[in-house]
């Protein structure tokens, strides 16, 4: 199908260019600022290396938690008509709109070494403060949103009928969920995956009031900068923005591929 | 496929609320081996009815039973009501084999693949193949599309595809969602000619839903007519087209020369109905136990016999002159020898009826083409 000519179409991409340009122009300078050597060589630091595996294993440590606790709360979000569902609905919500470094305040009231929930991890031998479990929660608070508002609209998109015909078959509500409603919502769910996971590879705010240290990239990037200048953060943040950029495209790969 | 067991389905003052619709106090009996058909306008809540039997929906009130078994409080997977829905809602991730084979799937499933249903792909593959999917589809006559998926089907194969996923299971009984009405009127034709002869193969116990009168008439054995969630009427098809127990019956099927006939071809593109000792001259071709349909409109009214292109003229006796309207519904009676004699309903205008000066019990003669039978 070949597009319809119209006046607007000139003015409007002019100024959706801008916007492209200010995105791209930027990752793009400082993704060559670096040459490939030095690049293996920040690789090689051992801080460095520390960070960015902290980053993707904590962000996929809290992506999986919110696999378990929010699919099951979209689907009921989806399907169920229940008291208090607006509320649910505008709490789940509210992560977005919560300034990152007050949520980090927030979870320490709560996690923090004085509260009773984080005394009764302590108990468990889980600390959050200064620790990697702080840092797990810290990108579960603010990447949940994502996850369960995709999964919620993936379950909305299918019809509830597709499993009344699967009851009426034999199925339990169990197998009708798992064998039709859950593979249909996939795609949805695999893309609420991808946006929760890359929320909290980036996630700085809230981290870094739990959890300073251990170190996670963004935090990283910032000590450098702080301490010694542009020239030191630049490659760090290259290979960052680098790694980012691989997986967001691998996994939007594997997003195409789930359904055939 | 053989026929599936039992199929006695008996509703028990049932109570249902649901939204705008509702349903005060209803109770049916459907016997094993039936084809039942629930007659209604479009948007009477059929649908919740339907699924409410199957299990889906709670009622309020009231009683199931399946077979002599009280199921009201039953999950639909253990009822073993089969199910269809109008827009067939084929589970579009799956093949056409793979959909029919869901529910052999799910009945063979092993404790490991109910607890872990990924495990289940395999098997739902494997029994794709299964000599039972496989007379499923051919039953359907859409052992061709096995390997397709259902968005590259049309409306008519999507239907054969539900059909088949409901039956390959031998529900004791199976529920019919106006399977006909998305259908473009010849595939209606044909599919309303597969259900027959399904049904006459496996006598599985039906219950059809419609909003279409004709349909109703072709399939049923039985017709209960439903409105606003009451049963108006329950009956033979010709039972209630003849004898309309309420207005609204009346109203809503609308057919006043309806009779049961058996069509034999007589060349020349016309077919033969007997009814009952008078043969009656249709436009077409028909065999068998047939359904045939005369609108009052059509049906010309005279004193004499005349001469003219009418194949069918009958002598009669004018039995009932009841103005409605613009017309007049003149009822004539036509002897049969050793039956009843044959009620002709008329529609004529008041001027025609003042020239004809007819009156009760005065000699008359009906007549009308060939062409104005309608066959069903």
């Amino acid at each position: 199908m070949s597009m319809m000519r119209n006046r607007l179409f000139l003015p409007f991409a002019l100024l959706g260019a801008v916007l492209i340009w200010f995105v791209a122009w930027p990752l793009l300078r400082t993704i060559t600022a670096v040459t490939p050597a030095a690049l293996w060589h920040t690789l090689g630091e051992p801080e460095v290396a520390h960070a960015i595996g902290l980053t993707f294993g904590a962000s996929a440590a809290a992506t999986l938690l919110a696999l378990v606790l929010g699919v099951p709360l979209a689907y009921l979000l989806a399907r169920a008509a229940f008291p208090g569902k607006a509320l649910v609905e505008a709490i789940v919500d509210i992560p977005v709109v919560v300034p990152h470094s007050a949520a980090g305040i927030a979870l320490l009231m709560v996690f923090g070494r004085q509260a009773a929930v984080g005394k009764a991890f302590a108990a468990l031998g889980i600390r959050f403060v200064s620790a990697t479990p702080g840092i797990v929660i810290a990108m579960l608070f603010v990447g949940l949103s994502f996850l369960v508002n995709a999964a919620r609209d993936g379950f909305r998109s299918v019809d509830p009928r597709l499993e009344h015909v699967a009851r009426t078959l034999g199925a339990s509500p169990w197998q009708a969920f798992w064998q039709v409603t859950f593979p249909l919502a996939w795609r949805s769910i695999l893309s609420g995956v991808i946006m929760m996971w890359a929320r909290g590879l980036s996630e700085f705010g809230a981290v870094v009031i739990l959890a300073y240290h251990p170190m996670v990239a963004p935090v990283l990037i910032f000590e450098r900068f702080e301490s010694y200048g542009l020239d030191y953060a630049r490659p760090v943040a290259t290979l960052v923005i680098l790694i980012s950029l691989l997986v967001f495209l691998f996994l939007r790969w594997v997003g195409r591929d789930a359904e055939a | 496929m053989q026929k599936p067991e039992g199929g006695h389905l008996r509703i028990e003052h049932l109570r249902l609320r649901l939204g705008a619709f509702q349903v005060a106090d209803l109770s049916l009996e459907v016997e094993d081996g039936q084809y039942f058909v629930l007659l209604g306008p479009t948007g009477a809540g059929k649908t919740v009815l339907l699924e409410t039997i199957a299990g889906l929906h709670r009622p309020e009130g009231g009683r199931l039973w399946l077979d002599g078994e009280d199921i009201t409080a039953r999950p639909p997977e253990q009822r073993g009501i089969g199910f269809v829905y109008q827009d067939y809602v084929l589970f579009p991730h799956r093949t056409v084999a793979e959909n029919v084979a869901f529910g052999l799937a799910l009945r063979q499933a092993t404790a490991w693949e109910r607890a872990l249903p990924w495990l289940a792909r395999r098997r739902l593959r494997r029994l794709a193949r299964a000599q039972a999917v496989t007379d499923a589809l051919d039953l359907l006559h859409i052992g061709h599309l096995a390997d397709r998926h259902p968005r590259h089907l049309s409306g008519g194969e999507r239907q054969r595809v539900a059909l088949a996923r409901a039956l390959v299971v031998q529900p004791r009984v199976l529920l019919l969602d106006e399977p006909l009405s998305a259908l473009d009127p010849q595939r209606r034709e044909a599919l309303r000619g597969e259900l027959r002869r399904i049904h006459r193969a496996l006598s599985t116990t039906v219950l059809h839903v419609t909003h279409d009168f004709e349909e109703a008439v072709a399939l049923a054995d039985r017709i209960a007519v439903v409105h606003a969630g009451r049963i108006e009427q329950v009956g033979t098809p010709e039972a209630i087209f003849r004898r309309p127990a309420t207005p609204f019956v009346a109203e809503f099927v609308g057919v006043r020369n309806l009779f049961a006939a058996q069509a034999s071809p007589a060349g020349k593109g016309i077919t033969r109905l007997a009814v009952g000792g008078l043969t009656i001259i249709a436009a077409g071709h028909a065999k068998g136990k047939v359904h045939l349909a005369v609108r009052p409109e059509d049906i010309v009214l005279s004193r004499h016999p005349q001469e003219s292109s009418l194949r069918n003229v009958f002598q009669g006796r004018v039995t009932a002159i009841e103005p409605r309207g613009a017309l007049v519904y003149v009822t004539v009676e036509v002897p049969r020898s050793g039956e009843k004699p044959l009620p002709l309903v008329a529609a004529i205008t008041a001027p025609a009826l003042e020239t004809l000066a007819l009156r009760p019990s005065d000699p008359v003669t009906a007549g009308f083409k060939a062409s104005a039978v309608h066959v069903f």
